[in-house]
């Protein structure tokens, strides 16, 4: 169990997160929705420890990880690994190497230093592009990969890290809506077979709509809704994203990435005066 | 233009605007530069006189530069050596008739480049990444790389050789830690800068990943960099070059102590026959290197 309590973080003025607090049990799927600025990223990496909370703490099973130094810290950041709007993959590295890099948490400085990873590393990361099918891909450089591809090969390194929790920050913000759903769908794959818990930062509700067990919805660094997505009415929407204030019409199906008809069709549509 | 839009109309203003203060801007800055350029001219000796004897015996004040241009072109002919095409080997003979010694002390000049080019780089590889404004681990690491770097490089080689012959005496030992000294100055800058043009995103994902700051050097930083890094150090092989061969002239080993000896005792065809060497294995060791590097840039320049 993740708990988050009273947890900040003051970028000089601006207050990014404000005093979050949330409980996440193990195995969920949790979507992060809410407008650019609305600290988002900013909660995820502090998670991560990425970004230092200004006050607050995160426990993880007892643990307390805002205390975290060092060695420990490093592993903490292993055990819940991180994927990037961006993929921030080595691009000039094969693609396996990429996924070992997963365990560098666990390696030696001399092994790390000269590339040199062990057997058992180096077939926990084909298993885990094997899962993802990309073992074609293994031995190109992840730089020529497609988005899709190159977002799927972060996940298979997140498995690597053998972790306890996924944060998932704007996976699929840059990738077309193919990819998206198959990166998705990976992402559901990972929490449903291992069950890790997923904390997933969203732009797209329809997504968080159709994936995720439990919306969590931001707005000036405060948790605004947290429920389940059937509870997330047109009203909360429009109060969550500001489009009654800006005058605009709103509409879900707008920001829609989803290809498949059907299941992941909005169910409520949110137009504003 | 008399029904111009009002908005047109603004326009042509600030239009006009610009352009007057673009006018002010460059007429203070033409006159500034040429004060400087006259005011250095003239502190350098450029309008200085100096007294000629002419070939009729008459003395006359003449303006510097031209009464010495002539003894350049004397001084290059004295350089000049005598050959005869009916004794042309003889003659070739004569004018490089160290060479067994000038060869052993080329050998010696290209060795103390690439020493000192491999100290650079080893130096300057490890000491670029603390000097990089975004990977430093902190602003005292970073200041401290930072200034020894510039203070090695700032105090020219030929300096640095002057003290290292005085510490461990004549010989190539002075010149190789002299120039590698200087080069790791100079490439610990270049390393630094192409370091601090890197792209943060895999580093980030190094760290996030649970890697420490000497993972995210290596495998967020040094794949991105490493073309850069060869094009550099071949550069400065070649700038080492061309130092290792003067080096010599503080007694710091290579082909510089020949030059000196050969001016000293006014041997001009020496000088000319050193200089026919430089020249040659100068341009010999740019060719390949130029060459080696655009292979490089060109095989690595897609997808950087």
């Amino acid at each position: 169990m993740l708990l988050v309590e009273q947890l900040s973080k003051q970028f000089g003025d601006l207050t990014a997160v404000d005093a979050v607090s949330l409980v996440i049990p193990k195995g969920q799927m949790v979507g992060v929705i809410g407008r650019s600025g609305a600290g988002k990223s900013t909660l995820l990496r502090m998670i991560n420890r990425l970004t230092d909370p200004s006050q607050g703490s995160i426990v993880y099973e007892s643990q307390n990880v805002t205390a975290l130094r060092g060695r420990e810290l490093r592993l903490w950041r292993a055990s819940c690994a991180m994927i990037f709007q961006q993929f921030n993959l080595v691009e000039r590295m094969d693609v396996l190497t990429n996924v070992m890099v997963g365990r560098i948490a666990r390696t030696g400085f001399m092994r790390s230093m000269t590339r040199s990873f062990t057997e058992a590393d180096r077939s926990r990361a084909i298993d885990a592009l094997d899962r993802l099918d990309l073992v074609p891909q293994a031995l190109q450089r992840a730089g020529t990969l497609s988005g899709g591809q190159q977002q799927r090969v972060a996940i298979a390194k997140a498995l690597v890290q053998n972790p306890r929790i996924m944060l998932a920050d704007e996976p699929i913000a840059s990738l077309d809506p193919a990819n998206a759903t198959r990166v998705m769908d990976a992402l559901r794959e990972i929490n449903r077979t291992d069950g890790l818990t997923v904390l997933v930062n969203l732009h797209t509700l329809d997504t968080a709509r159709a994936y995720c067990d439990r919306i969590i919805a931001m707005r000036a660094g405060q948790v605004r809704f947290d429920g389940a997505p059937e509870a997330l009415t047109s009203e909360k929407v429009r109060e969550i994203y500001g489009a009654g204030e800006l005058g605009t019409d709103f509409n879900e199906a707008v920001t829609s990435t989803s290809i498949s008809s059907g299941s992941h069709r909005p169910q409520i549509k949110a137009v504003g005066t | 233009m008399t029904s111009a839009s009002p908005a047109i109309q603004q326009f042509e203003l600030d239009y006009a605007a610009v352009r007057k203060s673009a006018l002010r801007t460059n007429t203070i800055s033409t006159v500034f530069f040429a004060l400087c350029f006259v005011v250095t001219a003239w502190m350098g000796g450029f309008f200085d006189m100096t007294d000629v004897t002419l070939a009729n015996g008459d003395r006359v004040s003449m303006w510097k530069i031209w009464a010495g241009l002539p003894r350049l072109g004397e001084y290059l002919y004295k350089t000049l050596p005598v050959l005869h095409w009916e004794t042309l080997w003889g003659d070739l003979v004569n004018w490089f008739w160290r060479w067994k010694v000038w060869l052993q002390l080329l050998i010696e000049t290209i060795l103390i480049a690439y020493m000192a080019t491999l100290l650079g780089v080893v130096g300057a590889f490890l000491l670029s990444f603390p000097a990089s404004r975004n990977l430093a681990p902190n602003r005292i690491i970073f200041n401290v790389t930072r200034r020894y770097l510039e203070i090695i490089r700032t105090v020219p080689d030929l300096v640095w050789a002057l003290i290292f012959v005085f510490c461990f005496g004549v010989g190539p030992l002075a010149g190789v830690l002299a120039i590698g000294l200087h080069a790791t100055g100079a490439l610990g800058k270049l390393y630094s800068e192409a370091n601090e043009n890197a792209d943060m995103r895999p580093v980030e994902g190094i760290k996030a990943s649970g890697g420490s700051w000497f993972d995210q050097i290596r495998y967020g930083i040094v794949p991105q960099v490493i073309p850069n890094i060869i094009s550099y150090t071949l550069l400065r092989f070649e700038i080492n070059v061309r130092s290792s061969s003067i080096i010599g002239f503080v007694g710091a080993g290579g082909l510089g102590q020949e030059i000196r000896v050969a001016m000293s005792l006014q041997e001009y065809t020496d000088l000319s026959a050193l200089f026919l060497i430089i020249f040659t294995t100068v341009i010999v060791i740019d060719m390949l290197s130029e060459n080696v590097r655009h292979r490089i840039i060109g095989l690595t320049g897609k997808g950087v």
